[in-house]
């Protein structure tokens, strides 16, 4: 697929969900909107009505496989999915949507024996072993899925390391955050390779972006 | 004899893969340079690897131990050995070139991986000619494997001095680098805040992190920063010699590029840097630059300049499949009499086709034809 220029597409992998949905509406602003994009069906790829832009609906822990791969030149994925999966990508966007936090979470009152091996449940294996590694905390992961809060109240793990977002599940299961790891929000993130090729036109729509998240700031 | 599936038209000589084809080349490339081949064994000991862990992509290493009890290691990395195995000669530059496998870990499948590499290194005193004649290697060697190409330029010099005039601490200054690299602002202005960078300075470093551009639309504003931290000598000498590259190249599909992105590790590499790129492979196929600090961490007086070429990732390009795996197919039986297939596969040979013989049409090949011998034939 070219635009009227010859210029072949510029693919936009973006994370299926109310954040894709909500990070569109910023292409669409910055003049790459596609009236494919609201007529309900379930097409995994949208072409922008220019053709300068052909989206891709992915799963959102998969976005950076696309980019790093160069299927897709650009593409929106959350900071904890970077910090897990490490992609040698560029990351030239800080969307500020989607903004939460990886912290450790255990019962109220939970005292750690340092004696201990300490137990971890987490979908972040990568993120918590870097976290206690810095401390040189010796740990034990226990890799989930789902339901994480559920591993200390039955005993499973002494802690969870996970994402927080109001902390309203930790409170209603009786958790609380006792660490904060590291702030997290959505990220524009670029093939390195495909960036050498493209950087005027993956540049001019970071600056489009952000101009437009600057304006809402200050609006 | 009788012809089932005819068709008049010869499939072309076969032809050397993409590969084969860019590895004879740079091979020819690098020898009119007079480089010498530099041939080495697939094994070396451990304990050279052990100590500079950190010049390899990656830490994972096949290790066995020989006869003799010594810890060996399949070659993960080549640079080493020629450094090793190599002695300064004052005045000298040694020109080596060298087409290795080696065993590195695939980041898709956390198994090892048998991964051809092509490169070249210089040792001896590096001067402008010497890192300037590697740069035009690895500009044609970009070239050679195919006409879209990128090859991005960087002075460490130039991060490291100015990283290195903040009052910060080093993993404050190792932060700022790696956010550098990422082209990450945001982080970087992080950072910044973090270590108490002032104002200025983040703007030079922002300005220095999202710099991608040829070699004279950059110049000014690199040349501007650079002289706010005083180290207008370090941006002359790498724009003289970039700017150089870039009227060489001007009327090729080559592009030239300053993009500090591509800084490799500095406790290594110490002044220029490069990385090239192809249109449709998503990584850099080729990565290169002046790495002095790993010659003085193996206790080596000369200074040292080279690159790689990363001949596994050419499967990414996309090449066409043949439509046919042979041009003909002779079916024979039991009762045709041998010399008479093997002159006819021999004949068909001759005038330039691909033969294959069997007894029965094997599954899964595609032949342009299909030649049944004698009895076969009713």
């Amino acid at each position: 697929m070219q635009d009227s220029n010859g210029k072949r597409a510029l693919n936009i992998a973006l994370p299926k969900g109310r954040l894709g949905e909500s990070v569109y509406g910023l292409f669409e602003q910055s003049g790459y909107a596609s009236s494919q994009m609201g007529d309900g069906t379930r097409r995994l790829i949208f072409e922008s009505d220019s053709g300068e832009a052909r989206y891709f609906w992915v799963k959102p822990s998969d976005v950076w496989a696309y980019v790093e791969r160069g299927v897709a030149d650009i593409g929106i994925a959350g900071k904890d999915i970077l910090l897990e999966y490490e992609p040698d990508v560029y990351e030239l966007l800080d969307l500020g949507v989607g903004k939460c936090r990886m912290a450790v979470a255990a019962l109220k009152g939970f005292r750690a024996n340092p004696q201990r091996t300490l137990r971890v449940a987490t979908k972040f294996a990568n993120i918590a072993r870097k976290y206690y590694a810095e401390q040189g905390r010796d740990i034990d992961i226990i890799p989930l899925h789902g339901s994480i809060e559920l591993a200390p109240i039955v005993g499973l793990s002494d802690v969870i390391v996970d994402i927080v977002e109001t902390g309203t599940t930790l409170r209603e299961n009786n958790l609380e955050v006792i660490a904060e790891i590291v702030p997290l929000s959505a990220r524009l993130i670029a093939n390195k390779a495909n960036y050498a090729f493209e950087s005027a036109r993956i540049d001019g729509i970071v600056d489009q972006i952000a101009g437009l998240l600057s304006e809402r700031e200050q609006g | 004899m009788a012809q089932v599936n005819g068709g008049n038209g010869i499939a072309p000589a076969l032809t050397p893969t993409g590969s084969e084809r860019v590895i004879y080349e740079l091979r020819s490339l690098y020898e009119s340079y007079g480089f010498k081949q530099f041939s080495m064994s697939k094994f070396e000991q451990y304990d050279l690897y052990a100590r500079n862990k950190d010049f390899l992509i990656s830490e994972n290493i096949i290790t066995f131990t020989d006869t003799n009890g010594k810890l060996m290691a399949l070659k993960p990395d080549v640079t080493l050995s020629i450094v090793k195995s190599t002695k300064d000669h004052e005045g000298v530059m040694q020109k080596l070139y060298y087409n290795e496998n080696v065993y590195r870990v695939s980041k898709g499948t956390g198994t090892f991986k048998e991964i051809m590499q092509v490169g070249l290194e210089c040792i001896g005193v590096v001067d402008f000619y010497s890192v300037y004649e590697v740069l035009q290697l690895a500009a044609k060697s970009l070239l050679t494997i195919s006409p879209q190409c990128v090859l991005s330029l960087v002075d460490a010099r130039i991060v490291t001095r100015i990283i290195g005039s903040f009052d910060a601490s080093e993993e404050a200054k190792a932060e700022i680098l790696r956010t550098i690299i990422e082209k990450n602002p945001h982080e970087l202005s992080r950072a910044c805040s973090e270590a108490g960078i002032e104002q200025e300075s983040f703007d030079a470093l922002v300005a220095i992190a999202q710099m991608h551009g040829a070699p004279s639309e950059v110049a000014e504003k690199l040349s501007e920063i650079c002289a706010a931290f005083e180290i207008s000598d370090v941006c002359d000498e790498f724009l003289s010699v970039v700017l150089a590259l870039e009227e060489e190249f001007a009327q090729t599909s080559l592009a030239i590029k300053v993009d500090f992105s591509t800084t490799n590790d500095t406790n290594y590499y110490n002044a220029i840097g490069f990385r090239g790129f192809v249109q449709g492979i998503s990584s850099s196929v080729i990565s290169g630059g002046q790495y002095d600090l790993l010659m003085r961490k193996m206790g080596r007086k000369s200074g040292a300049i080279g690159f790689a070429c990363y001949m596994d990732l050419l499967e990414e390009l996309d090449e066409e499949l043949a439509p046919y795996d042979i041009d003909t197919l002779i079916v024979y039986s039991a009762s045709d009499d041998f010399k008479a297939v093997a002159e006819k596969a021999q004949e068909l040979r001759e005038a330039g086709e691909s033969v294959m013989v069997q007894r029965k049409v094997p599954q899964k090949i595609r032949y342009r034809r299909l030649v049944e011998f004698g009895e076969s034939a009713n």
